[in-house]
């Protein structure tokens, strides 16, 4: 049963990959895509139920499914299957018709490597999972074809790929540390590492995490190795934007969380974690000033995803069961709303015809619904009540007050920081002086549904966290850390 | 393990290739023509070759060889020959601005060199492995990462830079042919693949950088900021 949820879960954008580069025709490769993200979603969702706790392993060990690649998963699928209903409406909008049926092949390839990588076994095999990500997203920045989208592939290519090669030298340290303990040739899993931790010598332990972090760190988006991320994510389509910052996050963050894990079974001290929230708050710090002078509305959007994977970093860093339940449940909230942020922008830029903050005003007299819908995902995502990424903050704040008070402190006046540079741009957007022209387009029920579909689960998990949740997350904390208290 | 009890033999060659890998880099780093990274590329991966292959000799891993006429068939003729195609489409042949002097380039390669050196030292005291071919293997393989950064930070040739980033990779895969011998034969397999569709994905986008921004130099790339 799971076996062939996680076939479906791999093989529906495959074959939807291969049919769009077969078929070429646009209306149908928006099918494809939109039928595949659609059987990824219905198999992801019950996966966290079906596994009961175990770890389950297929294909001769090399796919994985624990608690914690199943909830990486049901995020990802969530992301992909929003951003594929709103690709369908907003890539007509760009009239590239003859060339729509690469986005789709692309855009599908793209869900199959974040879907996968969570499930990948095998250390290296994961590396090359996300490096396959890097590869197939690059192109689709680049997908418009305009100086400033080459510009934004070329970074995000080139520091990625930079980035990434330090996680593989990581990754080679941690087999040379397992080599001392399993002899010159083992299969190098999650699970064996973990085991063979407690005997690795400290030192190259701490070494080879801190190479991991900052590879898998760039590919994260925690600053300083942010620099790719507000390019890449302001000059893709807006579909890919979503994808980029609520799947492909999330998807590199399970590399970090699962060599956290290995360090802490080693029992080598405070020093990972204390690194981990270091680039937490140097994240939001980073967030918090460029969203406050921030004139690109996509590149707002793109900081607050920076600030928001400094949240989850904190709360892995943080570490007990408070910490990485609200790292987790934080994953979640935040691949719905900024989905919808980036959905709302998206709609916002096509109809004004600008990326800058300063060309759209009056949004709520011209989009009574789209726009008031926006505007509560702005409240949202800054982190005010009574959405989901309140609950999930506050949790995390609660986790660190008793080791890191002063990472606590700082995280709090940060976010207050980012609460007001983000709403002030919402003002101006919504009730500023008029100064260019009036919007164009209305926006299509293509566009305008996904975002209701984020938003009321967002505010539902605001207002009801419900127990199973709760239950099932704090089992993965349990698995990831189990000398944590 | 294979590194502690080596023969002396074994162990210079180990040692001969390794030092050659790390003067090619250095070629790399003092030279300002995109045709000589280029052939000093393909002649590290040579060497890495001819080092996989005498690691499988000595350290009894038939696996190697197959690895080894790999990354002679893949690093060493098929990649040049890629950027050679890509470098024959542009008509630049050298870095025009430098951000740093070839010659000061040299001296802050040498420093990182020491500083990979100490950091080796350290982490074979560990194991007491000082006096082994350990604290070579890892020597060469972080200065090769840390000049390999320097290249991608003082070049802005979009070869240069693609360049630098397999010096990076070739550092990794020659450390890990030395202290990882083991390691298993379908990571390895996969890693030179995947380095085939990276050096393909450079190709298209270089192509898309002259045809859109009308230059490769990264250096013009400064529009997004903020």
């Amino acid at each position: 049963m799971v076996g062939g949820l996680l076939l479906a879960l791999a093989g529906a954008p495959l074959a939807a990959l291969v049919l769009c580069l077969i078929v070429r025709r646009p209306r149908v490769c928006e099918g494809l895509n939109l039928a595949a993200s659609t059987i990824c979603f219905a198999a992801a969702l019950p996966l966290p139920f079906l596994i009961d706790g175990q770890e389950r392993l297929f294909w001769g060990g090399y796919v994985i499914l624990d608690r914690l690649s199943a909830w990486v998963i049901l995020c990802t699928a969530i992301v992909y299957v929003l951003a594929s209903i709103y690709a369908v409406g907003y890539m007509r909008l760009l009239e590239q018709e003859d060339r729509l049926f690469q986005f789709y092949a692309l855009f599908a390839g793209f869900g199959l490597t974040t879907l996968v990588g969570p499930l990948m076994n095998s250390v290296g095999i994961y590396w090359i999972a996300i490096e396959l990500t890097t590869l197939v997203s690059t192109f689709l920045v680049a997908f418009e074809r305009e100086p400033e989208s080459m510009e934004a592939a070329w970074k995000y290519i080139m520091v990625v790929s930079a980035g990434i090669s330090l996680a593989l030298l990581g990754t080679v340290l941690f087999y040379w540390c397992g080599s001392f303990v399993l002899g010159p040739t083992y299969q190098m899993t999650w699970s064996v590492l973990r085991e063979a931790a407690p005997g690795m010598n400290p030192v190259l332990l701490t070494l080879a995490f801190l190479l991991v972090l900052v590879g898998y760190g760039t590919k994260v988006g925690l600053a300083p190795m942010h620099t790719w991320l507000p390019d890449a994510h302001s000059e893709g389509p807006a579909p890919v934007s979503a994808m980029l910052s609520g799947a492909l996050l999330n998807t590199a963050m399970v590399g970090i969380v699962r060599f956290l894990a290995v360090t802490r079974a080693a029992g080598i001290g405070a020093v990972p974690e204390a690194v981990l929230v270091a680039f937490g708050i140097a994240s939001l710090l980073v967030g918090a000033l460029f969203i406050v002078r921030q004139r690109g509305i996509k590149r707002l959007m793109a900081y607050s995803s920076i600030e928001h994977m400094g949240v989850v970093a904190l709360g892995f860093g943080f570490g007990g069961v408070l910490g990485v339940v609200g790292a987790l449940y934080h994953m979640l909230n935040h691949s719905l709303n900024k989905s919808l942020m980036f959905f709302g922008a998206g709609n916002m830029m096509r109809a004004y015809g600008t990326k800058d903050i300063s060309g759209i005003r009056h949004v709520a007299s011209h989009f009574p619904s789209a726009g008031a819908l926006w505007l509560a995902g702005a409240i949202a995502i800054t982190g005010a009540p009574p959405f989901g990424l309140f609950l999930s903050e506050f949790t995390i704040m609660r986790a660190g007050l008793a080791s890191f008070s002063w990472a606590v402190y700082a995280m709090a006046v940060l976010l207050i920081v980012i609460f007001i540079g983000f709403m002030n741009h919402f003002r101006s957007m919504y009730y500023g002086e008029a100064s260019g022209s009036a919007p164009a387009a209305h926006v299509s029920a293509w566009c305008a549904v996904p975002m209701w579909l984020a938003l009321v689960p967002l505010f539902v998990l605001g207002v009801w966290w419900p127990g199973s949740v709760w239950a099932y997350l704090a089992s993965t904390a349990q698995s990831l850390a189990p000398v944590a208290p | 393990m294979l590194i502690q009890n080596l023969d002396p033999l074994a162990s210079s060659l180990f040692s001969l290739l390794a030092i050659a890998s790390l003067l090619l880099s250095f070629v790399m780093l003092g030279s300002r023509w995109l045709k000589n990274y280029l052939y000093a590329f393909a002649a590290e991966s040579w060497a890495i070759a001819a080092l996989s292959a005498i690691i499988g000799f000595y350290g009894g891993y038939p696996e190697l060889y197959l690895i080894a006429i790999l990354t002679l068939l893949f690093r060493g003729l098929l990649l040049p020959y890629l950027i050679w195609r890509i470098i024959r489409r542009l008509d630049v042949d050298r870095e025009i601005h430098e951000i740093l002097q070839p010659s000061s380039g040299l001296v802050i390669g040498a420093l990182f060199v020491m500083f990979a050196l100490a950091v080796s030292y350290r982490i074979s005291a560990e194991f007491h492995l000082e006096l082994t071919v350990a604290v070579l293997a890892l020597t060469v393989m972080l200065s090769m990462k840390l000049i390999g950064f320097l290249m991608l930070a003082v070049r802005h040739e979009a070869i240069s830079q693609i360049l630098g980033l397999l010096v990076l990779e070739n550092g990794i895969f020659l450390g890990s042919q030395i202290l990882v011998p083991g390691m298993p034969l379908l990571i390895e397999l996969v890693i030179l693949f995947d380095l085939l569709i990276v050096v393909a994905c450079f190709g298209v986008l270089v192509r898309y950088l002259l045809a859109l921004v009308g230059t490769t130099s990264t250096l013009q790339l400064k529009r997004l900021v903020g």
